[in-house]
């Protein structure tokens, strides 16, 4: 007998009401579905093998044929493919990250919350000396540094981005462990750990899914980074800022490789920024911040 | 006040020490070690390595060298480059004025025009310029830096050959001020993005949570007018939290000018960055990673000494 279980049918009623109404939320949403299912779906739409060479049709513009709805690139292979598989790494690499970055960010903020004292002075200590280095400083220098696969960019980039989510859970558990459930739950001898994963982490789910939305976002962002500078996603796999890279040498003859990887990535951004946005007014409207 | 200076400083001593352990642990765990350039060198023997080793301490045990290491950076001495062997501090610091100048005049650019966009949206909340505004900076903050900056390139540069397309200045005009000028507009304008963005979603809530005060109310019944009510009344209150923006934006500022810069071709410190990475310099990685940290607490330090100078309450407490 738990004395949190999951939101009653009526609570999700009404966050999805709220959420409705934030019509640039419901489009981001949107968009991630699309995005989703394409990446998913990528053989079936794809109408190329996206690593098949074919010098004898290079640079071909958008627009121009069937059997290449996007043009080609300086080797001949199909764009669109490309995009479609490369979403396909860019959001694997997105989500692994955003899943490390939240267990990592959980774990901290609930050990320090709940147990305080010097555990917790210690953690966010810990934390603040992890903040004074710009991310994309120490993903560089890490991601310099490991042998470049796609899980190894993805725990990269979750392991250099937990901070705000620990922060987050943190001041939620501080909140939350005062409340009656929780003593009630101490008072039928509940043992530390049930207090906190059981009791304490379901309550704080608002915040952390929240979080966990808008973590997508920057990793795919952070992604698009380290490969466009050359340390994340190696070719012949493509990633959209890999395949900014490569469109940087011809732009000023054939702009529409560098434009569509780069649309892709605002897009997937966009998407999840607003969807984040849109989660945070619904789930609680004391964090609302835009109209 | 003395006091609070005092405890906010002491409180910045477990931080660089923090810094300095990770920026040491980073550079051991380099592959190669601190000497990957050496080791991984086909051509340089075992016994000039064991050499070069004695040489930069390395045979001693890790907590001699990271005391040795950590008394280094606090009195100067920051190491050498592998490739010239100049000292690391000199090189950080001719790039220093560059991304300096770079970072001022986004920073300026982007306080000005976030400040006004926010405060604007604050005082006319849900109008048709407050929705796009609000609309517009989440847009912005989806931008990835170096996409906008190849797109204003593209146009600016390639289409309509108004600004330079990189670079600090044309060949020959080393100096020149109107041609470094020409040549800042772009990355400025990249660079300045995201922060206008930030600066107005931040200066919007701001002043709207101040606006809401008693204090305001009480103001507006006693008859001051609108403008004196924004600048003697909001706006010292809402300044705080704005302040301690500024402080964490720092870090942020230093990563957008690493990206800006190698896409323009800036030669600043983010540049020197991406170069070090690419070459294995880890005594200049290392060097920038703390001296950006470093550069870091001092911001915050002075964020918070900033606002303990506006608010009593927070120096009292």
């Amino acid at each position: 007998m738990s004395a949190t279980a999951a939101a009653p049918q009526g609570q999700i009623g009404r966050v999805w009401t709220r959420f409705r109404r934030h019509r640039l939320a419901l489009a981001g949403g949107f968009v991630v579905a699309l995005l989703l299912a394409s990446a998913l779906f990528a053989p079936a739409f794809a109408p190329q093998d996206p690593t098949l060479l074919d010098t004898a049709l290079r640079f071909r513009p958008p627009f121009a044929d069937w059997a290449h709805p996007l043009g080609t690139d300086e080797l001949g292979r199909d764009t669109l493919s490309r995009l479609l598989y490369g979403g396909r790494v860019s959001l694997t690499v997105g989500l692994v990250a955003m899943v490390t970055t939240v267990m990592t960010g959980a774990l901290i903020g609930i050990t320090a919350g709940f147990l305080g004292g010097v555990v917790d002075n210690l953690l966010m200590r810990f934390v603040d000396t992890m903040l004074c280095f710009p991310q994309v400083f120490l993903l560089l220098v890490v991601a310099a540094f490991v042998p470049p696969t796609l899980l190894s960019i993805s725990l990269v980039i979750g392991l250099t981005s937990w901070m705000e989510v620990s922060r987050i859970v943190r001041a939620e558990i501080l909140h939350l462990k005062e409340q009656d459930f929780v003593a009630a739950a101490r008072a039928l001898g509940a043992s530390r750990a049930r207090i906190m994963f059981r009791e304490l982490l379901p309550n704080a789910a608002a915040p952390i899914l929240v979080a966990a939305t808008l973590k997508v976002a920057s990793a795919v962002l952070m992604e698009s980074y380290i490969s466009y500078l050359g340390y994340g996603v190696q070719p012949p796999l493509a990633s959209w800022g890999n395949m900014l890279t490569n469109a940087q040498g011809y732009f000023d003859t054939v702009p529409w490789l560098a434009i569509l990887p780069g649309a892709a990535i605002t897009l997937t951004v966009m998407g999840f920024n607003f969807m984040g946005d849109g989660l945070r007014d619904a789930l609680d409207p004391r964090l609302r911040m835009d109209p | 006040m003395i006091g609070f200076v005092a405890w906010r400083l002491l409180q910045a001593i477990p931080l660089l020490i923090g810094v300095s352990l990770i920026g040491f642990g980073l550079m051991h765990l380099a592959p190669g070690g601190p000497l990957a350039v050496y080791t991984l060198n086909p051509t340089i023997q075992a016994q000039d390595i064991e050499r070069i080793k004695i040489i930069f301490g390395l045979d001693q045990p890790v907590h001699v060298q990271y005391v040795k290491w950590a008394t280094g950076i606090f009195s100067g001495n920051w190491g050498y480059t592998f490739f010239g062997g100049r000292p690391v501090l000199d090189v950080i610091l001719e790039r220093l004025p560059a991304t300096l100048l770079l970072m001022g005049s986004a920073l300026s650019v982007a306080i000005v025009l976030g400040l006004s966009i926010g405060v604007l949206g604050a005082v006319k909340r849900y109008s048709v310029f407050d929705v796009l505004a609000t609309t517009g900076a989440l847009f912005a903050l989806s931008f990835p830096t170096f996409w906008f900056g190849l797109m204003a390139i593209f146009v600016f540069a390639i289409e309509l050959r108004w600004l330079p397309s990189g670079g600090m200045w044309e060949l020959g005009e080393e100096g020149n001020i109107l041609s470094l000028l020409r040549h800042l507009v772009l990355p400025t304008m990249v660079l300045a993005l995201v922060i206008t963005a930030t600066w107005s979603r931040y200066s919007r809530s701001a002043f709207l949570e101040v606006m809401q005060q008693d204090f305001m109310r009480t103001a507006r019944a006693k008859g001051v007018p609108p403008a004196a009510r924004l600048m003697r009344h909001a706006f010292p209150n809402a300044a705080k939290p704005l302040i301690a923006l500024l402080g964490v934006e720092l870090p942020f500022l230093f990563s957008g000018a690493l990206v800006t810069e190698t896409i323009f071709g800036w030669p600043g410190m983010g540049r020197l960055f991406v170069d070090a990475l690419n070459m294995k310099e880890y005594p200049i990685l290392m060097g920038m990673m703390m001296f950006t940290a470093i550069f870091v607490i001092i911001g915050n330090l002075l964020a918070d000494l900033a606002i303990a100078a506006i608010d009593p309450r927070v120096r009292l407490r």
